[in-house]
């Protein structure tokens, strides 16, 4: 019933998908969307536990994706009210808006 | 089964890269969602039925929403999106790319070469997901919870005065 898949197929994808939001932290300006990327990275890590979870038949992986997804719910509530207080201070999304330290 | 992993495994990552090009921050969320959504097709066909509901009811319905709301709250308009647009020139984004594919390609070497099989193709139960939850990783499960708590009043104390600012609603 379910998908027999080669081990470096699997984690390549959770490799791509890591990359992918590695460069959006990178290449973005707007900061929800750096969010967003960490999020994928997050996602990508928990792909990576969970294949590997799935290959040796263990529950350990999912055991850590919920560890992965309580740590990401946790940082995306204060990161997205930091959001809103960096709105609210400097009226932009930007990131380069808020590269001093006393703004 | 394999097929439809691979089917999803692709739309994950086309929405992804998707996820990071779009100019407007409301077509990135809905990107991303599309790409959350494809990983929860990739947890169920790997046997992983309990974290595939995690991430519809979780990931993709209670996080992104929060997303959703704060987007709307700001009110972003098309001058903000210009203004990405001009950013996402290749000069911006050529060198992070080259750093990324060089990650991969190490990864992919590294894998290829790990000679690791196929998987098995048996599910692992949410019985023994929860078994495991609340027998060896207990004292963790109360630690997420205690990490929880500190989200949600860093969440409350940091957003505290921003409904003031949007004219005391």
């Amino acid at each position: 019933m379910t998908a027999i898949v080669p081990v470096p197929v699997g984690l390549t994808v959770a490799a791509l998908l890591f990359c992918i939001g590695l460069i959006g932290v990178l290449v973005r300006r707007n900061i929800i969307v750096i969010l967003l990327s960490i999020e994928m990275m997050f996602n990508a890590c928990g792909l990576a536990f969970v294949f590997a979870g799935s290959y040796w038949l263990q529950p350990d992986g999912q055991v850590m994706y919920f560890f992965i997804l309580t740590v990401a719910a946790a940082e995306v509530s204060v990161g997205l009210s930091l959001v809103l207080q960096m709105y609210r201070q400097f009226g932009s999304l930007d990131v380069n808006t808020i590269n001093r330290m006393r703004g | 089964m394999t097929v439809i992993f691979y089917i999803s495994a692709a739309l994950a990552v086309v929405a992804a890269i998707l996820t990071i090009t779009r100019a407007n921050a409301v077509h990135s969320l809905l990107y991303f969602i599309c790409s959350l959504l494809a990983t929860a097709v990739m947890f169920f066909v790997l046997g992983a039925p309990f974290v595939a509901a995690l991430v519809v009811i979780i990931n993709a319905g209670a996080i992104m929403v929060l997303f959703v709301f704060v987007v709307m709250m700001l009110n972003l308009g098309p001058q903000t999106a210009e203004r990405e647009r001009t950013w996402l020139r290749p000069r911006t984004w050529i060198g992070p790319v080259l750093i990324s594919a060089l990650l991969i390609v190490e990864l992919v070497y590294a894998l290829v070469y790990s000679r690791a099989g196929d998987t098995v193709g048996k599910a692992v139960e949410p019985a023994a997901v929860g078994v495991a939850l609340f027998g060896p990783y207990l004292l963790a499960v109360e630690l997420a919870s205690m990490l929880l708590l500190a989200g949600l009043l860093g969440a409350y104390h940091l957003g505290r005065g921003v409904l003031k600012f949007r004219g005391g609603r």
